[in-house]
């Protein structure tokens, strides 16, 4: 489970990064909701990974408990990193609107 | 002390700014007295506040919240540093609030709500003991940039605006990936509980919490500039409107917060022989070729809004550096440096939109130093907001006031004597050299006073061009409200050279007490229940 989750942080940010270095508007929006999915898993897997397991405690068996915290780190970062990447969206659209190309890079796309 | 008073910065705007989105934009001058009076009672607590911690042998003050205990719950911690910042963060509001009245906040929506909403973040960025509650201020604060850097709109200023956010967003995913391995090594995120944990960390470990502070070193340092990260900065500054503008100028000063705060907290001399100085090394050397890069681009800016851009990576270098070498001396000229290039920098950013703006209505509002065509006389808009133009004062001469300004800011930003930007440098290089000079100390040293040189050589290039190249030039009608802004902020700076005894005290013994973090956790951890 360990190799999979790893591969999968590892995947989605090498993408992430690709994307993000793109000159378009789009592609860095989806690169960076890569990124922050991968962000997401590695924060969820830093309590260690644990099939099962509650985040309660129950009756003192530490053998069946994982830890709360990262869970709760991790649904704080999903909402802020949604907030900001719908205000991201929206920015966007307006630059495309105002200026007529979708690029960041300050190119206007023509050759 | 009432213990209530270390959240009421963080609640007060935050009330403050709800309540004025239900009053709504239309009522404006509720909203605006609402404003007025939040940032009039935020600087008197930040007052009481900075009174409160800097009593004879006070320990710094900590707000539990909830009434958790601190390894459990999330504490807010108010010492010396804190209270300095939160006073700081509140006076440049009060004194940009009243710039803003005059043209910008019609420029769009809800900018005093965004404005309560930054000094929200703001202030609970730098009271916070908690580094996950510290990455939730920031996004607060950035949150409200976001919106204050767009206001006005406008293709350049949303192409800015674009770019900026691109590269927050990206560096908050840094601060999580920091925040998240350093918590995965220690497993607490307590800052006080961090620096007691750090010395025990064991050998296989420590490269993982190094891996990590490094991460989060770097969100910090794309906020504060450093030299490689720091492109955005000139160009999202010159687009944003002046008053906003001047309220960022203290935002890369949060990075260096934090930087000076956490390096000196978990990697001072008690950290350990592996970690202690970690990253410092680094730092310094950053801060050198940041300033390398200011310099050169301030010398070849040609426009005035990216002009006071540059002068803002000149001071984050100049600070990253000074808090690299790690001394008290050296940090507490830093700290004196940090409150006057602050206030300097947003001033000029101030007197450089009022000579950018040649009317009311475009938002190409940057002061070119090209060649000058004379824009049209015509103001269409004016109709418009006319009956909020009643206060409208015309300063008989606005040239005079804004040459004088001008010039302010320039000794000050120069650090020249005789005001306190001298003092603060003075402060800033005396201690540099005394013990035994490294070499990145002498580089950092000589390129401070080259920087101050090259300075002078820029802002006289702007301010001949500006004031004395071209006579019949025509100067916007300066507003009361707007001349009040600048007059509070360049007069808290003539206050600071005249009264230099009891704040250089003040930093002096902040310093202390940020180079020996035991008090900080003790604090924090009552020792009785500080036994891991």
């Amino acid at each position: 489970m360990e190799l999979v989750l790893a591969a999968a942080i590892g995947i989605l940010a090498a993408s992430g990064v690709w994307l993000l270095l793109r000159p378009r508007t789009f592609q860095v929006i989806i690169g960076l909701t890569l990124i922050s999915y991968a962000v997401n898993l590695f924060i969820f897997s830093i309590g260690g990974l644990r099939t099962g397991a509650d985040p309660v405690l129950h009756g003192g068996d530490i053998a069946q408990y994982t830890d709360p915290l990262p869970q709760a780190l991790v649904l704080t970062a999903i909402v802020i990193g949604f907030a900001t990447t719908a205000l991201f969206l929206v920015v966007l659209l307006t630059s495309r609107g105002l200026t007529g190309n979708d690029h960041v890079d300050g190119e206007d796309g023509t050759p | 002390m009432s213990n209530h008073l270390i959240i009421a910065p963080i609640l007060l705007p935050l009330l403050v700014a709800a309540l004025q989105l239900l009053v709504g934009e239309k009522r404006r001058r509720t909203v605006l007295a609402l404003s007025i009076v939040s940032c009039a009672a935020l600087v008197a607590g930040a007052a009481a506040l900075t009174l409160a911690v800097s009593a004879d042998g006070a320990l710094a003050a900590v707000y539990r919240i909830g009434d958790w205990p601190a390894r459990f719950g999330i504490v807010l911690v108010a010492d010396r540093l804190s209270a300095l910042m939160v006073l700081l963060t509140c006076v440049l509001a009060l004194a940009v609030l009243p710039y803003a009245l005059g043209r910008w906040q019609h420029r769009g929506g809800h900018f005093q709500p965004l404005l309560q909403f930054l000094l929200m973040g703001l202030n609970g960025a730098f009271l916070t003991g908690d580094l996950f509650n510290l990455f939730v201020f920031f996004e607060v604060l950035l949150a409200a940039s976001y919106g204050l850097a767009l206001h006005g709109s406008g293709a350049r200023r949303v192409s800015a605006g674009l770019h900026y956010i691109a590269v927050n967003l990206t560096a908050s995913m840094l601060f999580l990936l920091g925040v998240s391995l350093i918590f995965g090594v220690t497993g607490t995120l307590n800052m006080a509980a961090l620096a007691e944990l750090i010395p025990h960390v064991p050998e296989r470990t420590r490269a993982l919490l190094h891996a990590g502070a490094a991460i989060l070193g770097v969100a910090f340092l794309i906020k504060t500039a450093m030299f490689p990260l720091g492109f955005w900065l000139p160009r999202t500054y010159a687009a944003a409107s002046p008053a906003v503008a001047a309220m960022f100028a203290l935002m890369t000063k949060v990075g260096i917060y934090v930087l000076l705060r956490l390096g000196l907290l978990l990697f001072g001399d008690d950290a350990g022989p592996v970690s202690a100085h970690f990253g410092s090394d680094w730092m310094l050397w950053g801060g050198v070729a940041t300033v390398v890069a200011g310099i050169v681009g301030m010398l070849g800016a040609r426009d005035l809004a990216k002009l006071a851009g540059y002068n803002v990576v000149i001071s984050s270098g100049t600070l990253l550096g000074a808090i690299g070498l790690q001394q008290p001396a050296v940090t507490t000229g830093a700290l004196a440096y940090l409150v006057i290039s602050s206030l300097a920098i947003a001033a000029f950013y101030l007197v450089a939109g009022l000579l950018a703006s040649d009317g009311d209505d475009d938002t190409d509002d940057t002061l070119s130093l090209e060649p000058y065509e004379q824009a049209g006389e015509s103001v269409p808009n004016e109709s418009l907001y006319a009956q909020e133009d009643e206060s409208r004062v015309v300063i008989s001469a606005p040239m005079a006031m804004l040459g004088l300004s001008f010039s302010a800011c320039a000794v000050l930003l120069a650090g020249l004597p005789p005001l306190s930007g001298f003092l603060a440098k003075f402060a800033l290089l005396a201690p540099m050299l005394e013990h035994g000079a490294r070499p990145g100390a002498v580089a950092l040293f000589a390129l401070i006073i080259v920087a101050g040189l090259c300075t002078v050589i820029a802002l006289c290039r702007a301010g001949i061009q500006i004031f004395w190249v071209e006579p019949e030039r025509i100067f916007p009608g300066v507003r009361l409200t707007e001349a009040t802004s600048i007059a509070i902020l360049l007069g808290l700076c003539l206050l600071l050279t005249v009264l230099v005894e009891s704040p250089l005290r003040y930093l002096r013994d902040t310093a202390v007490q940020l180079h020996a973090p035991a008090s900080y956790i003790h604090a924090v951890l009552p020792p009785a229940e500080a036994a891991p």
